[in-house]
């Protein structure tokens, strides 16, 4: 099912991250980095979303945790300046340089869709690997330009210096069509998911993508990747989330 | 600035006030063995407030808010309010009351509802005059520097963003050491006044939070300006009691912090208390379909939020 796909892309956001935060905002985030660390990537930490490091293999939704650590909000903000964080945030807009929007949409003055604000973004970019995850791969979402950079692209970190470039590290965006990620601060098309053409993604998207010879079919799970999911999420809240195409 | 003479007077008669209460204070405790005690009402709280005042609340989102100084904040005439908040149902229900003339902010939130109806009705339409949207770290940062009497605190969060492009006073400072990085110069925020709902507290204001999170509120307290901190509780409790509750990490507030200290049992309400009580997600649905159109939110306002906070715990038990 394309859900099952979406959360292993998702959770391979987070290989290799070793004992750091392993933060996903929402459903389909929360439960790749969940299966990160049930699998390949056994040391991440992981949160309840509330203030809590759940140490045990928590089904999205579930109160049954065994607590191995606290983290108020002021540790998290603790913990994402020392970048001990890889967060997958969601995006309402997202640029080729991988400038994000969770804002607004419109101008900011007076804006046409009041969103969130910018929240966390501009801290989380700036500090620590952020990926994102998005369901509805459109050109009103790829955009040419975002209306408010709640989130900073490779072309802003740029511009900030040495410091800044070094940390600034946008993994990878996995959508409902594909996975993305970025190449000399471009983004590039990595895989299509299974039954989508590079062409569809391209049309989707509202800037001239990267496209390479090396673009892939994003993976099944594994039989024991499936098992961990179904664990995490025994009421099949993944396919309300991603349902699966006609 | 214009006489110094006179305010040098006022200071001076201030003090020898403060000096004489003090020692009627002692005697009193001395005789009575009672100490001094802050609890008052919500409404004698506001009652010290003026339009115009820069108000910091705290909780987060749609958690621990001090909803019922909020809601008593509705009910006065005090208006024209810079708000400082990481944005709930408090930042929501003032801005369709019309008080809000500038707004401080990371994010206006109802957490579990994503999107705040009369926050976003508000930006949608312009009725606030003025915004400044901050990444959350910098709001923690810029009521830190405010708590610490020092002008800003630097940081990178914020650098490159949209937050610079949308806030053109804010400046950056060069790091005076051999790295020379430019970084972020949060300006502080001081506060005419902060409200916070704690779980428990003594008639002093040694106040104690239950749950998970104290969220950001000691910074709140400890950026406002003396006469008006406000400290609201499910429950006053006697100072001894207060281990019995939870253990002393839960006493981050201490009396120096808090001017007044209100009992207001469920005032938190429709936002977490926890452990006392979680969210009434029906009643923020409720809240959140009122706010769809004029007429239901005229209704809900009359069900609600027409009357004393006594009618509107009551309106909402009768549900």
């Amino acid at each position: 099912m394309l859900a099952d796909v979406i959360i292993v892309a998702l959770a391979e956001a987070f290989r290799g991250d070793g004992e750091i935060f392993g933060s996903g905002m929402g459903t389909m985030p929360m439960l790749g980095a969940r299966l990160a660390r049930s699998t390949f990537e056994p040391d991440l930490l992981i949160s309840d979303g509330e203030a809590f490091f759940v140490g045990n293999e928590l089904p999205v939704g579930g109160t049954d945790k065994l607590v191995e650590g606290w983290i108020p909000f002021r540790s998290v903000f603790d913990t994402l300046w020392g970048g001990r964080r890889h967060v997958i945030m969601g995006a309402s807009q997202i640029d080729r340089h991988g400038n994000t929007n969770i804002a607004n949409i419109g101008p900011w003055e007076r804006p046409k869709s009041q969103l969130l604000g910018v929240r966390g973004g501009p801290g989380n970019t700036i500090n620590h690997a952020t990926s994102f995850w998005i369901p509805n791969h459109t050109t009103r979402v790829f955009v040419e330009k975002v209306d408010m950079a709640s989130g900073i692209g490779y072309d802003r970190a740029r511009e900030l210096g040495e410091w800044v470039v070094k940390h600034h590290d946008l993994r990878r965006v996995v959508s409902n069509l594909g996975v993305l990620d970025f190449v000399g601060g471009t983004m590039r098309l990595v895989s299509t998911h299974p039954g989508v053409t590079v062409d569809q993604v391209v049309a989707a998207t509202g800037f001239a993508l990267l496209v390479d010879d090396e673009t892939s079919v994003s993976r099944d799970p594994s039989s024991d990747e499936m098992a961990a999911i179904e664990r995490l999420d025994p009421r099949g809240l993944r396919y309300r989330e991603v349902p699966e195409p006609a | 600035m214009t006489s110094p003479a006179p305010r040098k007077l006022r200071a001076k008669s201030e003090l020898l006030v403060r000096i004489d209460g003090g020692a009627k204070q002692a005697r009193y405790q001395q005789v009575t063995g009672i100490p001094r005690s802050k609890v008052l009402t919500e409404d004698e709280a506001v009652a010290t407030l003026e339009s115009g005042m820069t108000v910091g609340i705290g909780g987060w989102g749609s958690r621990r808010k001090p909803m019922s100084l909020v809601r008593a904040l509705l009910r006065s005439d005090v208006t024209d309010l810079t708000v400082v908040s990481y944005g709930g149902p408090d930042v929501g229900l003032l801005c369709a009351a019309g008080k809000v003339r500038k707004l401080v902010y990371g994010f206006v939130s109802l957490d579990s509802i994503p999107l705040e109806p009369h926050f976003r009705a508000a930006r949608q339409s312009g009725s606030i005059a003025e915004c400044v949207e901050y990444d959350e770290g910098m709001l923690q940062w810029a009521l830190y520097a405010g708590s610490l009497r020092l002008p800003f605190l630097p940081t990178r969060s914020g650098l490159g963003s949209g937050v610079m492009d949308v806030n053109p006073s804010l400046k950056t400072v060069r790091s005076p050491y051999a790295d020379g990085e430019d970084l972020l110069a949060v300006p502080a925020i001081r506060l005419d006044a902060a409200f916070v709902h704690m779980n428990r507290s003594d008639a002093r204001g040694n106040a104690q939070y239950l749950g998970p999170d104290i969220y950001f509120d000691d910074l709140f307290l400890g950026a406002c300006e003396t006469g008006r901190r406000f400290v609201s509780c499910e429950r006053v409790i006697p100072t001894e009691d207060l281990l019995a509750e939870g253990t002393f990490h839960t006493l981050k507030i201490n009396r120096a912090m808090v001017d007044g200290v209100i009992e207001a049992p469920n005032g938190a309400h429709f936002t977490t208390c926890e452990p006392d009580y979680g969210r009434d997600e029906a009643f923020q649905k409720e809240y959140v379909t009122a706010a769809g159109s004029p007429e239901t939110w005229a209704e809900f306002v009359g069900r609600y939020l027409s009357g004393s906070e006594a009618d509107y715990q009551e309106a909402v038990r009768a549900r």
